[in-house]
């Protein structure tokens, strides 16, 4: 056993989780003013007992953010290649057990997907799959890489982890940088959520960040899906994560979300409900605890918490997206992965930005460079 | 730029000197002309009071030109009183820098006999500046005692490092009721620059002009910085801490249904 995992193992969430609620006001205002802080700040900054400090922590976080990344935002939308899935995962509506029309784009049809998201402006794109390695596996990634490359400045993925080779593999192809959320850091909840298919293996996918770090990836997607366990407590271990993959594979960039469970087809409620004000503190928290990290904020959320919370620390942002694949062209009427809140097009989102100061971005690194 | 004001004596000027170590006295008369400062130390040690043609004075006596005597070499509150009233008497002067460094080595102050002799000097009716630790509490005591400014080190004195007692220097001027001169470590015109930035109501440069290449031109920079760094702390500069926040402007929207 190496890497995180050995970190990892050192940790008890139950111990973590108290630790979190036992934070006082002293230690959020120990926090607030510290000029580098630590992982015990991070808790402070989570814990209830920051609440009434919020507008604080805002405005240090916009404060941070603006010195980093200035007055830009940076746009993507995802293109969702496949929903086959041969995975069981209690909320999510590819599931394999959720009776659903099941489709993966051929070559005509990804084009017909590429021209309409380069229609919308995009200069990058986020490739999204379910998991099945026998039809939507590393020969297929291969090729969907060298059809779309020449369209795209760079290319992300949000597909089943893979290993360190098929990595290393993807990279010339033009794979720039890999989104793997670990859903949840609670071991047996874990297990719960994901009784079938590979995704089961949780060590597998908890040392998944590693092995892209050590396959030289450009940038690591991290987080967990919010309302399966105890949010604070998870978002520790993303932060726990986050800090050690910045100080092992310190020539990788490093981005965070933090999608909140949304309702989909013969999915299971959440357990725990964040609210939208426990949404803005650890997005603030975030910040306070890493000026570096990029944020990014789905359409998962309304149009009106967006516009308002992009000033808070988030540095990209999605728009126009579908969820379905074929869905920007084709329309196959396969089922979405999850519904979307904020349906307006790119354009209406970019003007959205230009009117609060900001300048859209529409690409995040351009191999030609 | 406001004009700097201690103890009713108003200075256009807010770069101090020192007259140690130039290389001749003539070089250390066109420095300070350069420098256009208004106060310029000296140490009682090197005037020779009987002789109304001491040479060093002779480069020093001009109209803008006020002397500070310094009691730089005594190591006690006792001997720092009595070398300010044999300055007094020779220089015609009760201006005073207060220095009590009993360390031969690093000329570091002695801020428990600084303290004493500063109470007695004030009652004696000098008006005393005090070379100190960048120590915010004892700044306070002293400007309790009646001194008429405060003179915290930026680093160990003729090390030209800078300023590295920063955080506390940044206390004392936030603190501070009365004039606070950065004295000692300055050692480039971008420190002295830092300092007027941070507040520092003027700064006493003497070892990084005085072993410069060229003094002169040296004394210039040092002139141009020291107006810069105060115009730039007068203009305002951009804040880089946190601020506090009365009202709700960013999360305004959370209570909004």
């Amino acid at each position: 056993m190496s890497g995180f995992q050995q970190l990892f193992d050192q940790y008890d969430w139950d111990e973590v989780k108290a630790g979190i609620y036992a934070k006082t006001a002293t230690d959020v205002e120990r926090a607030l003013s510290a000029r580098k802080r630590t992982l015990e700040d991070f808790k402070a900054l989570i814990s209830p007992a920051a609440m009434p400090y919020l507008e604080q922590m805002a405005q240090l976080s916009r404060q941070l953010t603006q010195q980093r990344f200035g007055n830009t935002m940076q746009l993507y939308i995802p293109l969702y290649l496949s929903n086959e899935c041969q995975n069981i995962c209690t909320y999510c509506g590819f599931s394999l057990d959720n009776k659903i029309t099941r489709k993966t784009l051929q070559k005509e049809e990804i084009l017909r997907e590429v021209e309409a998201i380069k229609a919308m402006g995009y200069e990058h794109v986020l490739l999204v799959t379910g998991e099945a390695n026998q039809t939507v596996g590393l020969d297929y990634f291969r090729e969907a890489l060298e059809l779309i490359r020449p369209h795209f400045a760079n290319i992300s993925m949000e597909v089943q982890p893979m290993d360190e080779a098929d990595y290393k593999a993807l990279i010339p192809y033009g794979l720039h940088s890999v989104l793997v959320y670990q859903e949840t850091y609670h071991r047996a909840d874990y297990k719960l959520h994901h009784p079938k298919g590979k995704k089961s293996n949780f060590n597998y996918r908890l040392d998944t960040p590693d092995r892209l770090g050590r396959a030289g990836i450009h940038k690591i997607g991290l987080g967990v899906l919010i309302g399966l366990e105890d949010w604070r407590t998870d978002s520790f271990f993303t932060a726990l994560h986050l800090q050690y993959l910045e100080k092992t594979y310190w020539q990788t960039r490093y981005s965070l979300s933090f999608p909140r469970l949304r309702p989909c087809s013969g999915g299971l409620p959440p357990k725990v409900n964040m609210n939208d004000r426990e949404l803005v503190q650890l997005i603030c928290a975030y910040r306070l605890l890493d000026q570096e990290v990029e944020l990014s904020l789905s359409t998962r959320e309304t149009a009106r918490f967006r516009d308002n919370v992009i000033k808070l620390g988030i540095t990209a942002l999605s728009a126009g997206s579908r969820t379905n694949p074929g869905g920007y062209a084709t329309d196959t009427g396969s089922l979405e992965q999850f519904e979307i809140s904020d349906e307006r097009s790119p354009a209406v989102i970019a003007g959205m930005l230009r009117s609060q100061g900001y300048e859209p971005v529409w690409k995040d690194w351009d191999e030609s460079f | 730029m406001t004009p700097l004001i201690i103890s009713g004596h108003t200075f256009s000027s807010r770069l101090f000197t020192g007259t140690g170590k130039f290389s001749s006295l003539q070089l250390m008369e066109d420095a300070l002309l350069a420098s256009g400062s208004e106060l310029v130390t000296v140490a009682l040690k090197r005037v020779d009071m009987h002789n109304q043609a001491d040479d060093m004075l002779q480069h020093l006596r001009h109209p803008q030109l006020q002397l500070l005597p310094n009691t730089s070499g005594v190591r006690t509150a006792r001997e720092a009183v009595y070398a300010a009233q044999l300055a007094r008497e020779a220089l015609e002067t009760n201006w005073v820098k207060l220095e009590i460094h009993p360390d031969p080595r690093y000329l570091l102050p002695d801020p428990i006999e600084t303290l004493k002799a500063a109470e007695e000097l004030v009652k004696l009716g000098f008006i005393v500046l005090p070379y100190v630790h960048a120590d915010p509490v004892l700044c306070k005591r002293l400007e309790e005692a009646g001194t008429a400014a405060v003179m915290p080190l930026g680093s160990p004195i003729g090390s030209n490092k800078g300023l590295k007692t920063a955080d506390f220097l940044e206390i004392i001027i936030e603190q501070s009721n009365i004039p606070v001169v950065v004295d000692a470590g300055i050692g480039s015109p971008s420190d002295a620059a830092k300092a007027m930035e941070m507040g520092a109501d003027a700064v006493l440069v003497n070892t990084a002009i005085a072993v410069a290449q060229d003094p002169v031109a040296m004394a210039q920079a040092f002139r141009q910085a020291v107006i810069a760094g105060r115009m730039a702390y007068e203009a305002g500069l951009p804040p880089t801490g946190q601020q506090a926040v009365a009202s709700s402007p960013l999360i305004g929207f959370l209570d909004e249904v």
